[in-house]
């Protein structure tokens, strides 16, 4: 069973949670998306993959309603994002976590105060109960220890951990993570790996993770989306992908340096850019 | 020829789409006040905004209220007058230097903080994920500074006017030698509570809106990188100035120019 953001109970059904219909996105002169379609399915973690540069941060703005699209349109749990009021936008969110790249904690909050802080804004819960409650949340990444740290005095791995406390601090239904093993070491990185699968099981959520850590995110997925050039190039299964017989998606999935997407910028030719005296630049 | 005209044009619809912007965004977090959160968030504000900026305020104003009676003296005492000193100090102070330099200051020291500050919070995402979590921004993080700027700068120009007076007292008084009852009593039979106190009082009040407004409006819609709040920062300063200073003259004008 799921309760839907009406509050009214509805069996599970096959139903997408996510469905972005047909998105265009222009930002100044520059065309983003070209017609995007996708599905994310309840329960699971749907990875959005591509190079750096194709969007992804902002498609899972356009997501999270932060953003408008041109043309298209985004349904939650068969709500289109884009329509709501303001007011009614805000109360969609609160049934979704965002975990952002830097972590964005809250500079002037302490670690326990950042995680308790969607709770005393959308509760009226009594204070022994947000103090059980963030707790319980610090427990689960592990920071409980940390608790009367301020955000300053913690490692990017930890700010990170403490903002996906805070994320799922409300039990969202749905979890975007913008690009949650950017600049970590080894053992960070595994340990969020870790975290949000274990999250999303333990806590039936649904995840959309976008990255372009390929390993990492492909030992989580169920289902990847690779975006490029502002379309979805492909789509399916981990293991589907990883025998692509397309090109592009092949030099993606297995890092290398240079084919479709080639590794040298537009230039003139090699031999007569060396040869030429004119303009240095 | 005509390229100059479109450009000029371009940059005519660029400012009336911010002013309607910062306008519309004045509107939004005007309204986010109430609750009782609210409150120990504005106070929290105060304390930044106001209570930190007395320093550079009071001593501003004393070393003002010092400079204005020594020069006012060696002018006024060519003519015999030295006993007006107590009326020009204080008419000086109450109706222009007081709101125009608090307001200066002001600008300096808590605009460019309340850019710089909102400015990091948006660069840092943290505006977005207020957003995220549901929690709107504009109500949460502008208003209680906005509100916080409206109450303090009308505050800290009282503040400034009373030191400058005593300013003016030690240096008027027990240092050149001005009889101390008529710098009081021609201070105070020249001093109308209404139009001279009251007057100053509402210019710091459309100062702190105007200074407050520029200054959470340049943080909010700055470009979020470190290059984007610097010059924020410089812009705040230098518009707060001049919309000090050009609103000044209006409400002098208005207020004592006989144009009312």
């Amino acid at each position: 069973m799921f309760v839907n953001f009406t509050g009214m109970v509805e069996p599970m059904s096959d139903t997408p949670f996510v469905a972005v219909e047909g998105l265009h996105f222009v930002r100044g002169d520059k065309e983003i998306f070209r017609g995007v379609d996708m599905t994310i399915q309840r329960g699971g973690v749907t990875a959005i993959m591509g190079p750096s540069g194709s969007g992804k941060t902002t498609l899972l703005k356009l997501i999270g309603g932060q953003l408008t699209p041109d043309a298209g349109r985004v349904l939650i749990d068969g709500q289109d994002v884009h329509r709501q009021s303001r007011r009614a936008l805000f109360t969609m969110r609160r049934r979704m976590g965002m975990l952002f790249q830097s972590g964005a904690l809250f500079s002037d909050l302490s670690v326990f105060e950042n995680v308790a802080f969607p709770l005393r804004v959308h509760t009226d819960l009594p204070e022994a109960m947000v103090r059980d409650l963030v707790l319980m949340k610090l427990e689960a990444v592990g920071l409980r220890g940390a608790r009367g740290l301020m955000p300053s005095e913690l490692s990017g791995g930890m700010a990170r951990r403490v903002a996906l406390a805070r994320a799922v601090a409300l039990d969202p239904e749905l979890i975007l993570y913008d690009e949650p093993f950017v600049g970590q070491d080894p053992i960070s990185m595994g340990v969020l790996v870790q975290l949000i699968k274990r999250l999303n099981q333990a806590l039936g959520l649904t995840s959309i993770v976008v990255s372009h850590d390929i390993k990492e995110t492909l030992s989580i997925a169920d289902y990847v989306y690779v975006i490029a050039d502002g379309r979805v190039m492909a789509h399916g299964t981990p293991e589907s992908l990883d025998v692509d017989q397309d090109p592009r998606v092949s030099q993606f999935v297995h890092g290398e340096p240079d084919g479709p997407v080639p590794f040298h910028y537009p230039a003139m030719d090699f031999v007569s850019d060396m040869l030429s005296t004119g303009d240095p630049r | 020829m005509i390229q100059r005209i479109r450009r000029l044009g371009g940059r005519g619809c660029d400012l009336l789409e911010s002013l309607g912007r910062a306008s519309i965004f004045l509107m939004q977090s005007a309204m986010g006040m109430p609750s009782r959160e609210g409150l120990y968030l504005w106070l929290r504000q105060m304390h930044f905004i106001g209570v930190l900026s007395l320093a550079i305020v009071l001593v501003s104003g004393l070393f003002i209220g010092m400079v204005l009676s020594l020069q006012g003296y060696t002018i006024l005492v060519d003519f015999g007058a030295e006993d007006a000193l107590g009326q020009m100090v204080a008419l000086s102070l109450l109706r222009e230097l007081a709101p125009v330099v608090a307001a200066l200051l002001f600008a300096g020291r808590a605009g460019s903080a309340l850019t710089a500050e909102i400015g990091l919070m948006k660069a840092t995402e943290q505006l977005t994920s207020m957003e995220m979590i549901g929690v709107d921004p504009l109500r949460r993080v502008v208003a209680p500074r906005l509100w916080a700027g409206f109450v303090a700068l009308p505050l800290l120009t009282v503040g400034f006017g009373v030191v400058g007076i005593y300013g003016g007292y030690l240096v008027g008084v027990d240092w050149l030698g001005v009889f101390e009852g008529s710098y009081w009593s021609n201070m105070q039979a020249s001093v109308d509570f209404v139009d001279d106190v009251g007057n100053g009082i509402i210019k710091s009040l459309v100062f702190a809106l105007v200074v407050t407004w520029i200054a959470v409006f340049q943080g909010y819609d700055l470009v979020p990188t470190s290059e984007g709040i610097s010059r924020a920062t410089t812009r705040t300063v230098v518009y707060s100035s001049l919309a000090v200073l050009g609103l000044d003259f209006v409400l002098t004008a208005v207020m004592f120019g006989g144009l009312a």
